[in-house]
């Protein structure tokens, strides 16, 4: 098989990029490694849509950040993912921190952050009741907010999918041989050649960049670890609270998500041995929950519903790499991709979209939709929706998830949208995110992945590989 | 959307405490009833419960769940109370407006005189818990173990560590080792069983599985499947100790670490929940601080036997007939207090003007041996009951005779403690 582009990674960059290619009459294809997409960094982050204050005027990561944002709306309107431009502050402790804010609220001006300001002790209390006594004062950014990292992604690769990309899960790259008009891409599925490559391989794109020769940067993956808090306590804060950068590091966010609850973390560790070791510490958890309850001091452990750990592809160079490589005119890299990445997927899809237009000559593609097909959550909807839409499909009728309330008719939607297992089934409808973590629905979604599956209960896994559920049947 | 319905009470959840008091408001001349069940069936989690041990109290009888529970489908069968099954409960209002889905009558709106909210408990999940590590498949409660096991007939899991000694981790040792699973120790972070010791005897030292007591599990490893552990022993403050940790291989972590009152619809309703029990505060005929919504059975305070269950549920479907008959206008209510050794009393409040008798049930905070349980009114002693040994992972009783409620006067002050 031939294709005009193919893109390394389905995280939240491969998919909004595969999406943007799809924008363009371009045989394309998105390979992830991963049984599902969004299995890397995109899986767990912290999902901040970021103002874009923090980076530096003139890098890649301040200029698509302020792009990435601004496009958010948009596309989480377009592709049915929750967001919520809930704004974010970053709370200071001292009178040096302040002097740290003007400095955030100076490179903001800068970068071109609309909406941001600094404000003091009593606005703060004002707007944030539960924030630290000891805050001295806010930057205050009315642009930034919050996203479903794995959501969006989900609904990125499942809209290129729709505009005729081909997903290929599983399927990990293995070799790159250049050839005269392009590549041969050899994976753990088969060979397939294409003119173009975009390397969106988070914390793999150094080695599938040095496939081709291109040994311009490292990726040092690191992990960030974080407590997820129980809804009851997920309007503590309305919303993301960072703490002022100093001496003692970035310290930890504070931010409520998109689904109701409460995040604290991230950490953050350079990892020296395997790239995805997510594994939670003692020394990690015990560190967020310590600088969690600084700034927001209610925010406490004893609510947590689950911890987690992410790992990010922090560059060597520190920036945002993205554009054709030196070593090979048809290989483009959006690589290094950590914090604002997710802001600025947007931007990069745009970006790296531009790139391919402008070195295939690519028409538009007349017949793309944008617009995914809305998704039922019985969870967001009112009575009288539910009581309609159980009129359609009596699936929804019965709901599966207590917890998130999750109905029969989600899980199946999921199923038949590419969920395979457990996770990607919590993934796509929540089923199992809340706070009895799958105790009670997980074996009915087990139930529900082998019957339309044609297969036995103990075929069903966590997440794909040798992550099963059960062994054999009982005597 | 289906036009409203109305019934004069409407019970939420069709295990035993829901069964059970459906049929107690049944008898005592309720007519118009409705019995909501999120399963398939009637029986809530007794129909995974396939050992034997229920009923000994209640029918003087050893039966096994689906046998205990079957004795109230078929009695729920005989009578005309409308059951809803497959059908969950999505809100109750303080109006006492039940909304629920099913299938297929779509969306419902009941409209009840009285509530009964018998919802049961769930399980803590690992989340809860500090344990660090991996996130394999192969970490899973007992009661879905459980599940697996005995309802849809398969081994989720041969090397098994379990983490708690509650009853169903107990049960569940015992399952897992006669299906042919190796279980390689029970942990429990405290130095004493939560469970029953007829449980410890019956199904760990019959089958030689270590009781570890003060040991935890710290950290979970295996990138696919669990594929070990690491268990620590814990300190007076049940912190890990750092040189003791030991390295177990398994495949699977079963937790039984506790049982949550499932209280959602009960806290959207804007009910008040006791912060010890965790379920909702109740008079002695567990109606909840919203007049005419009662709670009973585990959702109330978990217990230990399902014939307990069934008899405070009778209470409360006694005391929705009373309310849906006008009966209950005008408490005058005093609180048990807690004293030495007891960490909570239900109900937690008594109407002294209804002078009839009332239990209190409760738990105490640690083992003692040999103690007495001594139940006080102004200073004035009014039982003191020896007892061989209390422990929290059996519930106690104690009776306030009704002949005591005429001396009572709202300033009146009742204590349970435990005297060793």
């Amino acid at each position: 098989m031939r294709y005009d582009v193919i893109v390394i990674g389905a995280g939240v960059c491969g998919a909004m990029i595969a999406r943007g290619l799809s924008g363009l009459k371009l045989k394309t294809a998105l390979l992830e490694k991963a049984p599902d997409v969004a299995m890397g960094a995109s899986k767990a982050n912290s999902g901040i849509v970021h103002g874009g204050f923090d980076a530096l005027p003139g890098t890649l990561k301040a200029e698509l950040n302020v792009r990435g944002t601004a496009l958010m709306k948009d596309v989480c309107r377009d592709l049915d993912v929750p967001f919520k431009n809930c704004g974010s502050l970053v709370v200071a402790f001292s009178e040096e921190d302040k002097a740290t804010l003007e400095e955030l609220a100076e490179r903001g001006r800068k970068n071109g952050v609309p909406g941001v300001s600094i404000i003091g002790a009593d606005k703060l209390r004002e707007l944030e009741p539960n924030v630290a006594p000891e805050a001295v004062g806010a930057l205050f950014c009315e642009s930034s907010g919050i996203v479903c990292p794995y959501e969006l992604t989900i609904g990125a690769a499942e809209n290129a999918v729709k505009n005729g990309v081909d997903l290929k899960l599983g399927c990990k790259v293995t070799a790159i041989e250049a050839t005269e008009d392009g590549f041969v891409v050899t994976t753990s599925t088969g060979a397939f050649e294409c003119s173009y490559i975009v390397n969106a391989a988070g914390v793999y794109a150094d080695e599938i960049a040095r496939m081709v020769g291109d040994d311009s940067f490292r990726i040092i993956p690191r992990r960030g670890e974080y407590y997820l808090l129980d809804r009851t306590v997920g309007s503590l804060v309305s919303r993301t609270i960072f703490q002022c950068p100093n001496k003692m590091g970035k310290g930890v966010l504070v931010t409520p998500t998109v689904d109701g609850n409460l995040l604290v973390g991230p950490t953050s560790v350079d990892l020296t041995e395997g790239r995805e070791d997510v594994s939670t510490t003692l020394e990690g958890l015990d560190k967020v929950a310590r600088l969690g309850g600084r700034s927001v001091p209610k925010a406490s452990v004893r609510d947590a519903i689950t911890s987690f750990a992410g790992v990010r592809a922090h560059p060597d160079s520190n920036d945002f790499i993205i554009g054709v490589s030196e070593a090979n005119p048809r290989f483009i890299n959006a690589a290094g991709i950590e914090s604002p990445g997710l802001s600025a997927a947007p931007a990069i899809a745009e970006r790296v979209t531009e790139i391919v237009e402008e070195l295939t000559g690519a028409q538009k593609n007349e017949s793309f939709d944008p617009v995914r097909e809305p998704v039922f959550r019985f969870r967001h909807a009112t009575d009288a929706e539910r009581a309609e839409a159980i009129e359609k499909n009596p699936a929804y009728g019965r709901i599966v998830c207590r917890c998130e309330s999750v109905t029969e008719g989600e899980i199946i939607d999921a199923i038949k949208a590419g969920a395979t297992d457990i996770d990607g089934v919590k993934r796509r409808t929540r089923a199992g995110m809340g706070r009895c973590q799958g105790g009670f629905c997980g074996s009915k979604v087990a139930e529900l992945l082998a019957e339309l599956a044609g297969a036995e209960l103990n075929t069903v896994t966590k997440f794909g590989g040798e992550s099963k559920l059960l062994y054999e049947r009982t005597k | 959307m289906n036009e409203r319905m109305t019934y004069d009470l409407v019970v939420v959840g069709g295990g035993p405490a829901g069964m059970a008091a459906a049929l107690k408001a049944r008898e005592c001349g309720v007519e118009n009833i409705a019995l909501i069940e999120r399963a398939s069936e009637l029986g809530g989690i007794l129909e995974q419960c396939i050992h034997t041990g229920f009923g000994l109290t209640y029918f003087g009888q050893e039966l096994s769940g689906p046998e205990y529970a079957d004795r109230f489908i078929k009695l729920v069968d005989k009578t005309d109370i409308r059951v809803f099954t497959d059908t969950m409960v999505t809100d109750v209002s303080p109006e006492k407006v039940v909304t629920c889905v099913n299938k297929k009558d779509g969306l419902m709106k009941l409209q009840a005189k009285a509530v009964i909210l018998a919802m049961g408990c769930r399980e803590r999940p690992r989340g809860a818990l500090n344990i660090v590590g991996t996130r394999p498949a192969g970490v899973m409660t007992a009661g879905t173990a459980q599940k697996y096991v005995n309802l849809d007939g398969y081994m989720p899991g041969k090397k098994v560590v379990i983490l708690g000694s509650g009853d169903i981790g107990l049960i569940m040792a015992r399952r897992m080792t006669l299906e042919g699973a190796e279980v390689k120790m029970v942990c429990e972070l405290m130095p004493f069983s939560g469970g029953l010791t007829r449980n410890i005897v019956q199904c760990l030292n019959d089958f030689d599985i270590p009781l570890k007591l003060s040991t935890t599990v710290v950290k979970v490893y295996g990138d696919q499947r669990v594929t070990g552990v690491d268990i620590a022993r814990v300190d007076e403050k049940l912190q890990p100790i750092p040189e003791t940790i030991e390295h177990v291989e398994c495949d699977t972590l079963m937790l039984s670490v506790g049982l949550i009152p499932e209280n959602e619809l009960t806290v959207g309703a804007g009910i008040p929940l006791d912060r010890v029990t965790r379920g909702a505060v109740v008079d002695e005929l567990r109606q909840t601080e919203m007049p005419g919504v009662f709670a009973c059975g585990n959702v109330l305070q978990v217990h230990d036997l399902v014939d307990f269950v069934t008899m405070e549920s009778q209470i409360a479907g006694e005391g929705a007939a009373r309310y849906i008959r006008g009966e209950l206008s005008d408490p005058e209510y005093i609180r048990p207090e807690t004293g030495f050794g007891v960490r909570y009393i239900v109900p937690q409040k008594i109407n002294i003007k209804d002078k009839k008798d009332v239990k209190l049930y409760f738990r105490v905070g640690a083992i003692y041996n040999n103690p007495r349980v001594v139940l006080e009114c102004d200073g004035q002693v009014l039982s003191s009951k020896k007892k061989i040994k209390v422990a929290p992972g059996e519930m106690e009783d104690v009776l306030i005779p009704a002949s005591v409620f005429d001396s009572l006067t709202p300033e009146s002050r009742i204590t349970v403690r435990v005297e060793v």
